[in-house]
């Protein structure tokens, strides 16, 4: 990659979030800034090669899409009326022609004071529990990510079709409903803040334990969850929460090279080889969570976070502090009941306590018909059948894990531990 | 912004103990604050579904049954029509309901397009 190629790929990805919020604000219509933002990374990307990268492209992509973004209303001839007619309610009262004059007669204009904030509201814009959470993940990742539609639908493992018709059905959501363009009030904020989590760590699991598809880790989604993560943490510094995610998001991420063998298998935590963890990450995903503990308001993030930690302090996956660790799941459990954490859970009672300890916790989740085809929950019961010397019924249990699994790597790890669970030690 | 709070319930339901802690006990709590907030535009309780006469006319014919247009437990029971600045305002209002702990709200958003456009499905889209 040339160096232009190299600015122009870190104001992309710097930049679009910024110039686009701050459009949309600016403007009150998303199609439209939207537009005029693509089109000017478009300009950028036709210039900057010839003519070099000016001095402070932000400031150039700024007033290159503001530019745009005049053109685009002159040439849809947008009137106040009309447009709020169509249910935007972020337009401003003004004539298209007043909007240019006041644009113009403050020059280049300085995001700086705004942008912040602006992203902010972008994203909670496109987080807003009105859309369904696939519209929001895919929203997410266009709007504040500026990932393309292409792009997206790679990582999601979706017809690009589909992800195009889920966008424009969300925007149009967006406008026909009114969702505004705002950070929620204090009264909301809370609750709102949780959905925007929720969306963020949907992206990084969906690349850290790809459902679908050939590949275990599709590592440009977990570096895309964890950028809007330290943005989210850039823009609430004060929230415990934010700082959780972020902790949590980074403290997963060091193993990613231990999680995987060359031939790209999944390797289990228990069988990683903690040498290949990335130290940095870990230091500062300890970091994150202990200046989220620092705050006092705990929630369900700080509480993985600090199970994630507790794994990365141990030497070996035998030593780590079990007992925490299902004390833990229990207080998760009251965060954020699932089964994913109930089956957590009962593999750490099965290493603090003993395997039948464990089964006593899984037998509830075993009876649960919706939970049937959920994989990992076979592979604990396997997993603790097997070290309470049952092998027959842990190859039945590892069958079905496999039969479970929509990962190809996943299912032939898991076919391989029905294999070896059945030939007699 | 004009929305439709659209209230259905099961009419025979037992009403669960458990609402939001800002809830409405009654509905003419919830209308009586709206009006004075301003949002009111209308709003009117709705005689049960077996009151409703439902028409249509296919094949050259005029229908008319007895009854609602679709029969589910859930019926539509009443409406609030509100004028508020977006739909977090709606939201806002919709979640104190008396209704929402045993029913549900839909809140939609009124279309005021040009008054002369047709309302066909070709503007669904």
């Amino acid at each position: 990659m040339s160096a232009t190629d190299v600015a122009l790929e870190r104001a992309f990805r710097d930049e679009w979030a910024v110039v686009l919020a701050a459009l949309t604000r600016r403007f009150g219509d998303l199609d439209v800034a939207e537009e005029a933002t693509q089109q000017a990374f478009l300009v950028a990307a036709e210039r900057w090669p010839a003519g070099g990268v000016p001095p402070n492209p932000g400031a150039w992509l700024m007033l290159t899409a503001q530019r745009k973004a005049l053109d685009g209303l002159r040439r849809r001839r947008v009137r106040a009326g009309a447009v709020e007619a169509l249910g935007t309610v972020l337009v401003t009262a003004m004539e298209p022609e007043e909007a240019i004059e006041a644009a113009d007669a403050v020059g280049a204009p300085d995001p700086r004071p705004f942008h912040a904030d602006d992203r902010l509201r972008l994203l909670f814009m496109c987080c807003h529990p009105a859309l369904a959470l696939d519209a929001r993940v895919a929203l997410t990742l266009r709007l504040v990510g500026g990932l393309g539609p292409s792009e997206i639908a790679g990582a999601l493992f979706v017809e690009e079709r589909t992800l195009q018709q889920r966008l424009v059905r969300a925007k149009r959501k967006l406008r026909v409903a009114a969702v505004p363009f705002t950070v929620p009030g204090p009264g909301e904020l809370g609750a709102r803040l949780d959905g925007v989590l929720t969306v963020l760590y949907l992206v990084f699991n969906e690349g850290w334990n790809a459902s679908r598809g050939a590949r275990l880790i599709r590592g440009e989604l977990c570096q895309e969850a964890i950028r809007l993560a330290r943005l989210l943490h850039a823009l609430l510094p004060e929230d415990a929460e934010a700082h959780g995610l972020l902790a949590l998001m980074l403290l997963h991420w060091a193993r990613a090279d231990a999680r995987q063998d060359d031939a790209g298998r999944p390797v289990a935590l228990a069988e990683q080889d903690r040498l290949r963890w990335d130290a940095a990450a870990i230091a500062e995903g300890t970091a994150e969570l202990e200046s989220a503990l620092r705050r006092r308001t705990p929630g369900r993030f700080q509480v993985q976070a600090a199970i994630s930690a507790l794994h990365a302090a141990a030497p070996s996956y035998a030593e780590a502090d079990w007992p925490q660790v299902a004390a833990l799941y229990g207080e998760l459990a009251r965060h954020a009941p699932s089964p994913v954490v109930d089956v957590n859970r009962a593999v750490a009672v099965g290493m603090a306590d003993g395997a039948r300890a464990g089964l006593a916790i899984l037998a509830g989740a075993l009876g649960r018909a919706e939970l049937a085809s959920y994989a990992p929950l076979h592979a604990a019961h396997a997993e603790l059948l097997e070290r309470d010397g049952r092998p027959d019924l842990a190859r039945r249990a590892w069958e079905r894990a496999a039969a479970a699994s929509a990962n190809d790597l996943q299912r032939r790890a898991l076919s391989l531990r029905a294999e070896r669970a059945a030939v007699p030690s | 912004m004009h929305y439709m709070l659209l209230i259905y319930g099961d009419p025979a339901a037992d009403v669960p103990p458990a609402s939001p802690a800002d809830a409405f006990a009654r509905f003419e709590d919830a209308t009586a604050a709206l009006d004075s907030d301003g949002a009111l535009v209308a709003g009117d309780r709705l005689h049960p579904a077996d009151s409703a006469t439902t028409v249509m006319f296919r094949a050259g014919e005029t229908l008319l049954t007895d009854g609602p247009f679709v029969e589910t437990k859930e019926q539509l029971l009443g409406y609030y029509l509100i004028d508020v600045s977006d739909l977090d305002a709606a939201l806002a209002w919709a979640r104190r309901l008396p209704v929402v702990s045993w029913g549900a709200i839909e809140v939609r958003p009124v279309d005021v397009g040009p008054p002369s456009a047709p309302l066909t499905r070709d503007r669904a889209g």
